[in-house]
């Protein structure tokens, strides 16, 4: 499964120039709203026509502008679950279920989609069957959104900031939804977001979409070790992200120990299980840079390593990079400290780490 | 015991009749013209908006002399019609059908007009990604939203119909048994002396149908709103 995408379109003052290849699993496009995101999956579902390019699923082109292709919306059996869920008023949950079902049930027969049954099942609506959209909440409402778009059996499910609509509680109700879809029904998955968070729980693959064009693309570990770009994408909290093994636990203190391949991370973690595989993300601003060994101090991992790089974007702030044992541990110091430190590449440094976020379990390696 | 007279029952048959057939023959095409003016942008349409809304500021006498001049056994419409099939509409109750439609018509566009400008486009766009073309879009989403409003038209194209006098009597006269709806019977009455009690009879007759018409239609949108948004 491949989704190539080469497409170019003026929308005002913003012009779309982007051009990114993804295969199964989640991507997600990520950047500042107005950056193109939107745009860029309705040109995929068809609801918008580029100004030329060409975008191709599964080797199947769907718009060339070579050869004035551009198949229509209904035709590309592309699932497409937007911002506001978009439930037909005039049915109930069980027609809206059944709407993208019955007009794909001849391709259902040969394409392996999932089953009604298993899909009101995964995605926890069975009591709502029978209601109308306007009784459910915005989480209901977004699961069912979900379950209807799954139903018509699409090759590809677009989603456009499904959770941007629900507060913070509801939010964290309907991702484990979007996760279990992926991993019970393969559908790969595209996926539009300016949450970081929500991206490290479910995207294997991930764009950076800065002023309609792509900055970066690869997968999500790499992508976001680059603090430099998602910066510049509008991420405050850009940083490391290092998978790591929890490999020992101090229960007097409530202490785990974190291997990666520069040395052990330790962490106020008391509910992890020795062996557990984990992704960790050290923002660039919780890490600190000494030149020296720090002698009595609080912090309790402090790495040593040498000087990668250093960000050439200016400004009072700069992205400084070090090489721990093979591992990227970025740093978010002040261009007064670089120069005082006199911190070059090659230089040996101390990081010291002063919070570590745990996300999800990164999955077999 | 109230009992109506040959004359008042042919009054109240035909009525009924010729407006609900102006109503069931407008209906498509005021469903279509409405899609027209709610989706469609298109060179001249400012122009085609002012024609179909002509029957409402024009005097309905100056409609029924024009559909004379149309669709008369003379008519450019009228003429051909008769030749190539025998058909004439001028002074038979068709004739009123046709009157009482053309002069309906703009109050069905525009309710149904309204009530299509007021579906959120982006649900029709979900039923595109959903699998549905156009046609299945416009069957499935579009027209049984606009439910309300295709009810809200009907309503009132029919209390027009059924007041309609000018263009009739202009286009297809008073013909008794064929053209005499009420108001037309009634101005029959009213201009003969004497015959007042039988004027009254069908003024009250007009104002008990024209209620009952505007009851049945209230229970029927009542009922049409509440399966679409549940309320």
């Amino acid at each position: 499964m491949t989704i190539s995408v080469n497409i170019r379109k003026t929308l005002g003052a913003l012009t779309i120039d982007a051009w990114f290849e993804c295969g199964g699993g989640v991507t997600a496009l990520f950047g500042k709203s107005g950056a193109g995101k939107t745009s860029i999956v309705q040109m995929l579902a068809g609801l918008m026509t580029p100004d030329n390019g060409r975008i191709a699923i599964d080797g199947t082109p769907v718009y060339d502008s070579a050869t004035g292709l551009n198949v229509a919306p209904e035709s590309r059996h592309v699932g497409y679950v937007f911002q506001d869920a978009r439930l037909f008023p005039h049915m109930n949950v069980r027609r809206n279920l059944d709407y993208g079902a019955r007009r794909n049930r001849d391709r259902a027969v040969s394409a392996t989609g999932p089953g009604f049954d298993d899909v009101v099942d995964v995605l926890a609506i069975a009591p709502l069957l029978d209601r109308q959209p306007h009784l459910l909440s915005g989480g209901e409402k977004q699961r069912v959104a979900l379950g209807r778009a799954l139903l018509s059996t699409p090759r590809l499910l677009l989603m456009d900031e499904p959770l941007a609509a629900l507060d913070a509680e509801r939010k964290w109700e309907v991702l484990p939804f979007i996760d279990r879809i992926q991993r019970d029904f393969g559908t790969p998955i595209v996926y539009v977001s300016h949450s970081i968070e929500e991206i490290l729980q479910i995207a294997d693959t991930m764009v950076l979409i800065a002023n309609g064009g792509v900055s970066a693309a690869g997968p999500v570990e790499e992508v976001l070790n680059r603090p430099d770009l998602l910066r510049a994408a509008g991420d405050g909290n850009a940083g490391s992200v290092i998978p790591v093994q929890a490999t020992g636990l101090d229960p007097a203190y409530g202490i785990a120990t974190l291997s990666f391949a520069g040395g052990e991370f330790r962490v106020t973690a008391p509910d992890l299980a020795v062996g557990e595989r984990l992704r960790i993300r050290v923002r660039a601003r919780d890490v600190s840079l000494a030149t020296e060994r720090p002698q009595h101090v609080s912090v309790l991992n402090v790495f040593e390593g040498t000087v990668a790089g250093v960000s050439s974007a200016y400004g009072p702030q700069v992205d400084v990079s070090v090489d721990v044992g093979g591992t990227m541990i970025w740093s978010q110091i002040t261009r007064k400290s670089l120069d005082d430190l006199s911190l070059q590449p090659g230089a040996k440094v101390f990081a010291m780490v002063k919070a570590v976020a745990i996300d999800r379990p990164a999955g077999p390696p | 015991m109230f009992s109506l007279s040959p004359l008042e029952l042919e009054a109240i048959q035909l009525s009924l009749k010729v407006s609900l057939w102006a109503v069931a023959i407008s209906l498509p095409f005021g469903i279509a013209v409405a899609w027209v003016l709610a989706r469609c942008e298109f060179p001249g349409k400012s122009l085609f908006d002012a024609l179909i809304h002509v029957p409402l500021v024009v005097p309905p006498v100056v409609i029924g002399y024009l559909l004379l001049v149309l669709l008369g056994r003379k008519g450019a419409i009228g003429g051909w019609l008769y030749d190539s099939f025998g058909i004439t509409v001028a002074f038979s109750w068709q004739g009123a059908a046709v009157a009482a439609a053309v002069m309906a018509f703009p109050l069905m566009v525009r309710a149904i007009r309204l009530s299509i400008e007021a579906i959120d486009t982006r649900l029709e766009q979900a039923a595109r990604t959903l699998g549905a073309g156009p046609i299945d879009v416009f069957f499935s989403i579009t027209l049984p939203l606009t439910g309300s409003g295709i009810v809200v038209g009907v309503i009132l194209a029919f209390a027009r119909a059924l007041g309609e006098f000018g263009a009739t009597i202009t286009f297809v006269s008073a013909i008794p048994g064929e053209t005499t709806t009420l108001p037309v019977a009634l101005y029959g009455l009213a201009q003969v002396p004497g015959q007042e009690g039988s004027a009254i009879r069908l003024v009250i007759l007009s104002i008990v149908i024209a209620f009952a018409a505007m009851f049945v239609s209230e229970v029927i949108a009542r009922r049409v709103r509440r399966r679409i948004s549940g309320t």
